[in-house]
């Protein structure tokens, strides 16, 4: 019995030397010497590894930034003071760069969309139910509500409301676009935080069919675009806004029948949000 | 449930809708206007494009307006609704002798009577008849199967049409200069088989193959390897290995067109299922809406819950009864809840039914999990561009995974990240 014990102390003690030798020698012959810029960088970006930069995560990141491939703006995610901070570190000078905000331009939830005479049953995603005769909605242009946005929003600033509509969390937002690529009708689209005039619909039938598909639908009427001087146009029945151009005080929003054309942050009755 | 039920011709509809793009390839564009004042067998659209063919109007009247109607296919397409007047005789093509006719005039005929590929993907039946010079074409296989189960309207046409499906399918050869033809036959139809047997006596190079009856038989790969025992090579098309496959329905639609001048302005359909009252084989004008047809079947019983355009396995199920009968219209499948699977899904059970009911030998359950994990490249690398559809995978899935529904989408995505990287290089 005592044999037993010693024999196998030393063995495993022995090896265990043997091991712990090899590994010393190792860390000192094999050390891969890392800039120690490029962890201090990667401390100060998020560490979500969303990829809304294109590069495979934030460490890949990190290093793109220290070797001068990549901008320090390049993430979308950072705030100002990391960014600011990053810039210090690596003797540069950071751009006053504008935060993007998705907005999701469709407001044809389940009560105000009209449903196919039809139940749809297979996965559970929107690109999945687009190829099946366009979804459960007589609207071939509107959100499906499927979810891919929710489900490709890495930070859960994308939840579906009662109304089968997804809706953004903007304090939880980041601006990382996924929710964006992820729509497969480009409902999303991502603008400039502090933009606030939208044409909520991107229906391009005649106004009578979407009169008649979507309480909520652009009919295409052109009552905002008459006097918008260039603001607002209707293209292909669907008003359009020209950013460059648009002059908030000169639109008759309250014109607009349906609702579609909001101006956000303004208070209306008609449109709680 | 159809099989013993002659063929019969529907009367007219009070108006009909004419989808401008009924084939694959570029819509037609129209050259009738609000009140023009139309004949049957009347050009109203022209096509646009190579891939493209002339649409013609299935009865006389007038043109009520072009607008975006429902389609079978679930997609509004641009259409020309017409309100049928039945002034003026149908016009038609000059008929032409079927022994003196040549290659050229048959491909052209075939395309200015608008002929489009009756087993279900619509292309333009020209185009298959004119392979290009470098295709050195042994075969044509005319597909006697019945594309999917249900439906009989295949083997209605071989029995009552029996000739016309053979000087059709004469003429098909002809046109593309072939001496060897097979019309291949599912077993359990001994009277077509027998029928045809006889009138193709007459007809060198014309033999009729006897195969076991399956689905998917009636799919062109698999069509071939049972008649000639050779296999499409992934990314292949049926004319790489020198066969050219056509449906009994096009056979006969080419004769009518040769011999009679006609073009096509009928669609052969079954009207089956539970569901229905009284099931029919029908010959429907083009255009014609659901309702109509569904009408004139009785109407539809109060336990159906589903109507499908096309095959149970491969059919479009519908919303909407005012989207037309288009020429690639095999069949109306009304369904009740007993012929439905509505069972929720559960988790994959990793039996592998799916894979050995697979007909092209993929493996549907990997496919369906590289889908939803959206990785594409791994999906394209086990050939996922291959599938053709069949839905068998889903059909004998115990654990009711939409496996082909997955697979579909992921042929989409493959192929759009394919497109994308040829449009960059």
């Amino acid at each position: 019995m005592e044999l037993t014990f010693w024999i196998a102390l030393a063995t495993m003690g022995g090896l265990g030397l043997i091991f712990a030798g090899a590994l010393a020698i190792a860390d000192k012959k094999l050390r891969v010497k890392e800039n120690p810029l490029i962890g201090k960088v990667n401390e100060l970006l998020p560490g979500a590894n969303c990829g809304g930069c294109g590069s495979a995560g934030c460490y890949d990141f990190a290093v793109k930034l220290v070797e001068g491939k990549a901008s320090v703006n390049g993430c979308p995610v950072n705030d100002t003071d990391s960014v600011k901070n990053i810039a210090l570190l690596l003797g540069l000078d950071a751009d006053d760069s504008v935060r993007l905000i998705p907005r999701i331009l469709c407001r044809g939830g389940n009560n105000e969309a009209v449903q196919k005479m039809a139940e749809y049953f297979g996965p559970l995603s929107c690109s999945a139910m687009d190829i099946v005769s366009g979804g459960t909605k007589l609207c071939y242009y509107g959100c499906l509500g499927g979810g891919d946005c929710v489900k490709a929003c890495p930070f859960d600033a994308m939840v579906m409301n009662d109304n089968n509509l997804p809706e953004l969390i903007e304090e939880l937002c980041t601006g990382c676009g996924l929710c964006a690529k992820a729509c497969p009708r480009n409902i999303i689209e991502m603008h400039p935080k502090d933009r606030m005039i939208f044409v909520y619909c991107k229906n391009h039938d005649d106004p009578k069919t979407s009169k008649s598909i979507c309480k909520a639908a652009c009919l295409g009427c052109g009552a905002c675009a008459r006097k918008s001087e260039g603001g607002l146009a209707v293209i292909n029945n669907l008003g359009v806004v020209n950013y460059d151009r648009i002059n908030p005080d000169i639109i008759p929003f309250e014109k607009c029948s349906s609702g579609a054309l909001t101006r956000l942050n303004v208070p209306d009755s008609r449109n709680p949000s | 449930m159809t099989q013993n039920l002659a063929l019969e011709i529907m009367p007219d509809s009070p108006t009909v809708t004419i989808p401008l793009s009924q084939h694959i390839g570029k819509q037609a564009k129209p050259i009738v206007q609000k009140g023009s004042v139309v004949k049957a067998g009347s050009v109203i659209a022209e096509p646009e494009g190579f891939v493209s063919i002339p649409i013609h109007s299935s009865v006389s009247g007038n043109v009520l307006k072009i607008h975006r109607e429902p389609n079978v296919s679930g997609f509004p397409k641009d259409s020309v609704i017409i309100k049928s007047e039945n002034n003026g005789e149908a016009e038609k093509y000059e008929p032409m002798d079927y022994n003196a006719v040549t290659p050229e005039e048959i491909i052209e005929r075939v395309r200015l009577a608008g002929i489009v590929g009756q087993g279900g993907a619509a292309f333009p039946t020209f185009i298959k008849l004119s392979p290009p010079k470098d295709k050195n074409i042994e075969y044509v296989i005319l597909n006697g199967c019945e594309c999917e189960p249900y439906l009989t309207r295949d083997y209605r046409l071989m029995l009552e049409k029996s000739r016309e499906v053979i000087i059709g399918f004469s003429l098909i050869m002809k046109a593309v200069g072939v001496k060897k033809g097979i019309i291949g036959i599912e077993d359990n139809k001994p009277e077509a088989i027998t029928k045809l047997k006889e009138i193709a006596k007459d007809f060198p190079g014309i033999k009729i193959e006897v195969l076991e009856t399956k689905y998917p038989q009636g799919a062109e790969k698999m069509l071939i390897k049972s008649c000639i025992g050779r296999e499409v090579p992934p990314g292949k098309l049926p004319m790489d290995i020198g066969v050219i496959v056509l449906n009994i329905a096009t056979a006969v639609a080419i004769h009518d067109a040769v011999v009679k001048g006609e073009p096509q302005l009928y669609a052969v359909l079954t009207v089956t299922g539970n569901g229905i009252v009284t099931p029919k084989n029908l010959m429907v004008k083009i255009g014609t809406p659901l309702q109509d047809v569904i009408d004139f079947c009785g109407g539809i019983k109060e336990d159906a819950v589903k109507v499908i355009v096309g095959g149970p396995m491969m059919g479009v199920a519908q919303f909407d009864f005012s989207a037309p009968v288009v020429k690639a219209t095999s069949g109306i499948v009304i369904l009740t809840k007993d012929e439905v699977n509505e069972h929720p899904e559960t988790p994959c059970l990793r039996c592998g039914k799916c894979i050995e009911a697979c007909p092209l030998n993929l493996i549907p359950t990997k496919l369906a999990r590289y889908v939803q994990l959206e990785k594409f490249e791994e999906a394209d690398k086990i050939e996922i561009t291959t599938c053709m559809e069949c839905g068998t995978c889903t059909f004998t899935c115990p654990a009711n995974i939409p496996l082909v529904q997955w697979i579909r989408l992921g042929k989409q995505r493959v192929l759009n990240l394919k497109k994308n990287q040829n449009d960059k290089n």
